[in-house]
Order: structure tokens, then C-alpha cells, then sequence
């Protein structure tokens, strides 16, 4: 399994042509308590940069974009009772869908964690 | 997706910038100041000033006297409160009104033994001086006390924490103040405050509230809270933030401020506005301040639309967010008078996403101030 890394500041990991998608620890750390998410249902066909999912802090909603395109397998039922598991595992149990990959050569775009932990530096 | 309102250009520093920066706070632009809005996270701050107590910065706000014979009748021209009946050591709520009736500012005003020490808030206080000083008699003095910040200590725990340092502060009640001392410096401390809690608001030589903050931070019971949980606990206590809920456009009746209307004042029918806003109280105005419960988790927040049954917009939104005591979306809406009634079923529109709500009684989370006479 590889795990890319958007400057939107999600995390894809892919295995099998399967894509699962969350937020970074610097994100969750960003938006602070998270209350709420909104996942794709599956079936749902996300196009690269498109909406995907909704969350919302206390403060403020943002928006998460498909950082690939593809057909969503399985959003996260359990972000629906537990939002603040984006908090307090935002890189393993709180991820937020899962999309089987239209296009691999999309994940070219996408950085390594190093090159990631380089881009978060200069923030 | 980051949406990180960071501290903008020309913004001002306030007194305890450093401070709040070495406590770890992340800082935001807000009223033209660098503000903190969270140190360990809004949930617990929000949390632990409900349980214990929280230091909050407001230097932001504006501090003014006013000193001159009949101070308080001069300020009965602009405010509708009773202010002439105002006792030594008393404070009030009241409102700035425009010509027209609209609200230009909310306020509070206490009777000091010289003068009249009110405090405004920090986005409008430049425009309010500038209303108060043309409506004002010339013989009235208008300080801007801009060296003085304002600390505010709010929770259950508060009073115990703060008559450590300034005996005798607890003895105030809820709407009373009084000049204490901590440590040598001499602090104005007010018995009030925008949690919905027990609490204080002290006024402090900006020259040593660095000193004071460390001291109150020192207690037990206190950890330093920013504006998110401010903002949090304030809606769940069902209290209005100008510039959102209420503005000019408002009116003491259709923002629900009609206590801040005195008797004697309504009478007499000699405030700004005076005949607009009292037929408003006998015929009810338009559109109507309420609270709401709503539906599911997702927070349902300012600018949303209200919808009728045919989807036609008929009122707004002006805050809303996630309550962490009820664990559930709460919001403050103007609707039609007719159904600003608890219980009335709402439909909400936002980002193309319908939500329904009702109307609620406010406040969502009961006060807890330390009333005169009251049991506790």
C-alpha cells in the first residue's frame, strides 16, 4: 500500500486500484473539534477537484475535494455517530471514503509523505 | 479546504499579545485586532468555563467614561434604559439607538461615584463615540480609557478563584461593580459578563494586566479561553453578538430586547426611535429574533435562509453553530412575528440543503448568574 498526500491536505492511500481518501493530522489540527462530516454515498462518481465531503468544526464548514477521480465504494458510517474520530484518528479510523481509481496516472499529481512534511513546514 | 482567518495587516496588538502567543493560542482577525480564538481547542475551553472558569482577553472593547453634571440624563438622549434611576455601583444592558429606532450598539453602563463608565463594543466603539459625542451636551466629558484592557472571568468557579486575589469581590452580585484591588493594581470589577455564567469583568491598567492575567491564570480553577468558546457559550446562553444578530437594521422589539426599554422611558416616549419601536411593542414588528433547535448534527449557521411553504425567503440566519452542552445544532434566526413562537416548526436553507428546526425558548443552557436574593 502507498500513501500520497494532496496539498489540500488529504492523504490517499491506494491498494488494488482502491483509494481511501481522509485528512491529514495537520488538517484535523487546523479546523479544530470537528461536529459534523457528510461522506459520499457509494455509487457516487467524483470527478478530481470536485466536492466529496462536507466537515464542519465548531467554527466553520469546509469542503473536501476528490484529490482523483472515481467511483465511491464505501463512505465512513461510523464519521455520522463519532465526527470527532476525524480529531483523534484522522490518518487511520477516521478516514472519509473510499473510491476505486478512474484514472491511476492521476496519483502522479500527488505528493510523498516527504514531500508533504516539506510543504507543511513552509506553512 | 483550509479556511484559516489568519491575523490581517494593520491589525492592532492587544495588550497581552505575547502572553496569549506564549500560552500557545492561535490568533485571528477579529475587530480589527489580533484575537485569540483557541488555545487547547473552543470544545474544552467551551467546557471547562461552564464547569470551572475562563480567563478571556476582550481589551478589544471599548472602555469609556463620562464625566459632568447630569451625565446620565445627557445619556438618556441615545439610550432607552433608565439611567437617571441608576444606583451607585449598578450596571445595565442597554442599547445605542439611531434616529430611526435601529440599534447602533449594545452596551453596558454602570453609576461610578464620579462618573458613568460604559463599555461598547470594539468593532463600533470609534462610530459610537462619534454618535455620543454629537449628541452630547459639550459640558460632558467622553474618555476613551484606550489604556485600560478588560479582562473577563467567567464560570462557576469564578468567584472563588478571584476573592483570593481581590477579597471582597465576591460580594457583588449579578449587575453590581465596584473598584477592588489585586496585588497593588487597582482593578474595576464588574459582576456580569457573556457566558451565561457567574462571572466578573475587570478593568485594568493595560501596563499591568500582564501581571493580573498570570495571577488568574495561576488559580486552580482558571485556564485562559478565546473567542471560539466565547462565541459558543454566549449562543447557547441566548445572548446576541451586534454586528450579527442585531444591527441597524434591528430594533429593540424585533431583536427581543425589550427589557432594555425602561418604564419610565417608555413613557415618557423621549428615546431615538421612540414612536417607531412602541407601536413595534404593541403591534409586534415585522421580523422577530428567536432561538432554534436544529434537526440533526450539522451546524446550521449565519446566512442561511428561512423558508416559508412555498420556499420563499421570509427571514435569515444570524448565528448558529454546535452547542457542546446539549451536543446538538443551535442557531438564532429573525422570522416572521407570527411564528416566533417555541415549539413552531421551521424550514432552513442552506448551501442547497434543506434542515428543519423549532423554535426554542432562550436560553438554551439556563443562566447561572449570582442574583440578589436568589438562593445560592
Amino acid at each position: 500500500m502507498t500513501t500520497h498526500y494532496s496539498t489540500d491536505h488529504e492523504w490517499i492511500a491506494v491498494a488494488d486500484g482502491v483509494a481511501t481518501v481522509g485528512i491529514t493530522d495537520y488538517a484535523q489540527s487546523q479546523l479544530g473539534d470537528i461536529v459534523f462530516v457528510e461522506v459520499p454515498q457509494a455509487g457516487t462518481t467524483l470527478g478530481k477537484g470536485k466536492e466529496a465531503a462536507v466537515v464542519e468544526s465548531v467554527k466553520a464548514a469546509s469542503d473536501v475535494y476528490a484529490p482523483v477521480t472515481g467511483e465511491v465504494v464505501e463512505g465512513n458510517a461510523a464519521l455520522e455517530a463519532d465526527p470527532s474520530l476525524v480529531n483523534t484518528a484522522p490518518e487511520s479510523d477516521g478516514w472519509f471514503f473510499k473510491l476505486k481509481l478512474a484514472d491511476p496516472a492521476e496519483l502522479d499529481g500527488l505528493m510523498d509523505e516527504a514531500a508533504y512534511k516539506a510543504f507543511v513546514a513552509t506553512l | 479546504m483550509m479556511t484559516d482567518e489568519s491575523a490581517e495587516i494593520g491589525d492592532r496588538l492587544l495588550p497581552l499579545d505575547g502572553w496569549h502567543r506564549a500560552r500557545g493560542a492561535r490568533m485571528v482577525s477579529f475587530a480589527g485586532y489580533q484575537m485569540p480564538i483557541q488555545y487547547e481547542g473552543i470544545m474544552a475551553e467551551h467546557q471547562w468555563t461552564r464547569m470551572s472558569a475562563g480567563l478571556f482577553d476582550v481589551s478589544h472593547m471599548g472602555q469609556l467614561l463620562f464625566i459632568g453634571d447630569a451625565a446620565d440624563a445627557a445619556l438618556e438622549l441615545v439610550l432607552p434604559g433608565d439611567i437617571k434611576g441608576l444606583a451607585e455601583g449598578r450596571m445595565r444592558y442597554s442599547l445605542l439607538l439611531a434616529d430611526d429606532g435601529g440599534i447602533l450598539d449594545d452596551l453596558m453602563v454602570t453609576r461610578r461615584v464620579n462618573d458613568i463608565y460604559m463599555v461598547v463594543n470594539g468593532a463600533t466603539k470609534e462610530d459610537d463615540i462619534a454618535v455620543l459625542r454629537d449628541a452630547l451636551p459639550d459640558e460632558i466629558t467622553i474618555n476613551h480609557m484606550e489604556d485600560q484592557a478588560l479582562l473577563a472571568l467567567q464560570g462557576p468557579k469564578a468567584a472563588a478563584a478571584l476573592a483570593r486575589l481581590a477579597p471582597g469581590a465576591d460580594g457583588l452580585f449579578f449587575m453590581e461593580a465596584g473598584a477592588f484591588a489585586i496585588a497593588g493594581v487597582p482593578v474595576w470589577v464588574s459582576r456580569s459578563g457573556y457566558t451565561g455564567e457567574d462571572g466578573f469583568e475587570l478593568s485594568i491598567p493595560a501596563e499591568s494586566v500582564q501581571q493580573i492575567a498570570a495571577l488568574l491564570v495561576e488559580q486552580p480553577e482558571v485556564k485562559p479561553v478565546g473567542l471560539g468558546a466565547r462565541d459558543s457559550l454566549r449562543l447557547e446562553a441566548g445572548l446576541p453578538l451586534y454586528g450579527h444578530d442585531v444591527d441597524p437594521t434591528t430594533t429593540p422589539v424585533s431583536a427581543d430586547l425589550g427589557f432594555a426599554l425602561a418604564k419610565r422611558r417608555r413613557e415618557e416616549r423621549n428615546f431615538p426611535g421612540a414612536e417607531r419601536i412602541l407601536l413595534e411593542r404593541e403591534q409586534g414588528a415585522i421580523l422577530k429574533r428567536v432561538g432554534l433547535f436544529v434537526d440533526g448534527r450539522q451546524p446550521v449557521r449565519e446566512g442561511a435562509l428561512v423558508l416559508d411553504g412555498e420556499g420563499n425567503e421570509v427571514g435569515r440566519v444570524t448565528s448558529g453553530g454546535h452547542s457542546p452542552t446539549l451536543e446538538r445544532a443551535i442557531a438564532m434566526a429573525y422570522v416572521p412575528d407570527a411564528l416566533a413562537v417555541p415549539g413552531t416548526p421551521i424550514t432552513l436553507s442552506q448551501r442547497g440543503k434543506l434542515h428543519s428546526a423549532t423554535v426554542a425558548a432562550t436560553p438554551f443552557v439556563p443562566h447561572r448568574y449570582h442574583r440578589k436574593g436568589s438562593l445560592k
